[in-house]
């Protein structure tokens, strides 16, 4: 309801001011853009630094990056009165074949001083149960078994482990689940809110999204890819340690006109 | 008396894919180039050319030759032989679900970047068709029917290497693929049996056959992710795939994600045809992995050879398999000469 409601502000916003000469009292409405990027501790990474055994976790583990992309959704403005704005759609963000690094969301928000921008790591429950058509030709679906829906995260590479053998990691990141079979439980949700802070909006913007990607890795939980490296989307334990650790993962970058 | 003349308000009739159900609700739209639309002539003279050993150079193979519509449109080799005897090296692939190919890389090493420039390789592959393209147009050209058919289609007579591709592609979207026994499952009009959903458990489990990573899911009918892996058949390579294509060494040893559609009639499997089964095909996955720098991740176990099945659980999983196999699609009349 509380979308439904915001989406229908926004329309009106947009209606004045497409349908009208703007004068001093018109609301002007801008299309912001989001822009991701990603770094391991402060070195950047594009795919072009996959396949490459080179980043170290907090644990020690050496490691390489060779498939990544995580889903991003219900990006809303707040504005200083404490309305939200709600751009209800969801963007894959591809970096091994560099898909969804821009996104311009459909819609459009009011300049202004907004308080805050956030979106959703993943999926909220209601929409992880819906049917994505994009989503399912990416093959990003979680069985049924395993509560359904779709992943929030694939995160696959190699590290160097206590054997100094190269071995493969799936750091998956979805619904926390438990009972995994016909009727599964969950235990706590693992979306969470990403949230950017404050910015001012003169014009159409684009929105840097920074992520730390060592932070799945470091913080609150040191990860050990020893003991927690595959097979992790029925562990809900793992789940919501991802989860905690997903917190400090992303950051505002440069927002630039 | 306008039959002679080109583009005399003749227009070739436009048609649209007949997209399963499952397909619409679940996937996006089939790619179609907006260059080569299917058109009810296009399709025809596409299906013709397929079937027609005027392609090759010494009129005794076609497309078809390797591309049977009894195998799901493959053949029953690990490698097929072309013209002159030679064998290739890697398996023919089959052909169905082509225009659900988002990524648009076709061929195991995803060296063709549309379905007309993979229509227009064999042809002039000296172990395929082994022709030369200036000849078989002329051939064409020559041929008491192909013209018209070409005017049809084309709206013009003059033949050439492209559109005889175009035809033919517009022919391999119309094999479509979307009745098999688990297809009605989905849609609610068969049940499977018991052993057939355990082993939807094993295919979907991450700590068992953990197939659905590459090979999707029920929300995805195309039962491949249409992307390259290196799937741990060899330590070493002799054949790069995708690697010999993007000269990245990070590619070596990645092939094609085949669909899991409609194994039983597409045997031997892989790249290079080296499992005559599908018991051997999961057996490799169970324990068979070989280790490599390019392996992917996504294999596991790999120190210990694979994910361990049960007999009880291969045996699920093979019955699984199974139910995605399309017996209307093999005999379909429509796809056949």
């Amino acid at each position: 309801m509380k979308k439904i409601l915001v989406l229908s502000v926004i329309s009106i916003l947009c209606f004045t001011a497409c349908g009208e000469d703007l004068d001093d009292n018109q609301i002007l409405n801008v299309q912001p853009s989001f822009k991701f990027t990603h770094n391991w501790n402060g070195q950047s990474v594009t795919n072009s630094d996959f396949n490459l055994i080179q980043y170290t976790t907090e644990n020690g583990e050496l490691l390489s990056i060779e498939r990544l992309r995580y889903l991003i959704s219900n990006i809303t403005f707040t504005t200083a009165t404490g309305e939200n704005l709600v751009l209800d759609q969801h963007n894959l963000v591809d970096i091994t074949n560099n898909n969804g690094l821009s996104f311009s969301p459909i819609g459009f928000i009011p300049v202004g001083n907004y308080s805050n921008v956030s979106f959703t790591f993943g999926l909220d429950n209601e929409a992880n149960a819906e049917n994505y058509i994009d989503l399912n030709s990416e093959s990003f679906n979680v069985p049924d078994m395993l509560g359904g829906g779709y992943h929030y995260m694939q995160f696959d590479g190699k590290f160097i482990n206590s054997n100094s053998d190269e071995q493969g990691f799936n750091f998956h990141a979805i619904r926390a689940v438990d009972n995994p079979g016909a009727n599964p439980t969950f235990p706590q949700d693992t979306f969470f809110t990403v949230n950017l802070g404050a910015i001012t909006v003169t014009s159409d913007i684009e929105i840097e999204v920074k992520a730390n990607l060592a932070e799945w890795f470091k913080n609150p939980n040191v990860w050990d890819l020893n003991t927690l490296n595959q097979m992790l989307m029925p562990n809900s334990s793992a789940q919501i340690m991802m989860y905690e650790n997903g917190q400090t993962v992303f950051t505002l970058g440069d927002v630039t006109p | 008396m306008n039959c002679s003349n080109e583009d005399l308000g003749y227009e070739p009739t436009p048609i649209d894919l007949e997209i399963p159900q499952l397909f619409s609700d679940n996937i996006l739209a089939p790619i179609i180039p907006n260059n080569n639309p299917l058109t009810i002539e296009g399709v025809a003279l596409g299906k013709k050319l397929f079937f027609d050993k005027i392609l090759s150079e010494d009129q005794t193979q076609s497309c078809a030759s390797c591309h049977s519509p009894q195998n799901a449109f493959t053949d029953n080799t690990p490698t097929s032989a072309g013209v002159d005897g030679v064998f290739g090296t890697r398996n023919s692939m089959p052909l169905f679900n082509l225009a659900w190919n988002y990524n648009e890389r076709f061929t195991w090493d995803g060296k063709e970047l549309s379905l007309e420039l993979q229509a227009e390789e064999p042809v002039q592959n000296p172990i395929e068709l082994h022709s030369d393209w200036n000849d078989v147009v002329q051939k064409l050209q020559n041929h008491p029917e192909y013209p018209e058919l070409f005017r049809r289609a084309f709206k013009t007579s003059s033949i050439t290497k492209v559109l005889t591709a175009r035809a033919i592609a517009q022919f391999e979207r119309t094999l479509i693929s979307a009745n098999s026994k688990f297809d009605k499952y989905s849609l609610g009009q068969t049940q499977l049996t018991a052993q057939e959903l355990n082993g939807l458990d094993v295919f979907l489990s991450e700590d068992k056959g953990d197939c659905f990573h590459c090979h999707g899911n029920p929300n995805n009918p195309l039962w491949t992710d249409n992307e390259f892996h290196n799937n741990g058949l060899d330590a070493t390579f002799t054949d790069l795939g995708l690697g010999a294509v993007t000269g990245d060494p990070s590619d070596n040893g990645k092939f094609k994600t085949p669909s899991l559609r409609n194994l039983a009639y597409t045997a031997p499997y892989m790249h290079d045809g080296r499992f005559s089964t599908l018991d051997e095909v999961i057996d490799h996955y169970s324990e068979g992995l070989q280790n490599s720098s390019t392996i992917d991740p996504l294999m596991k176990k790999v120190d210990e050879g694979g994910v361990q099945l049960t007999n009880e659980e291969k045996a699920n999983l093979k019955a699984f398999l199974l139910t995605l196999s399309d017996p209307s699609f093999i005999n379909n009349s429509e796809f056949m000469n």
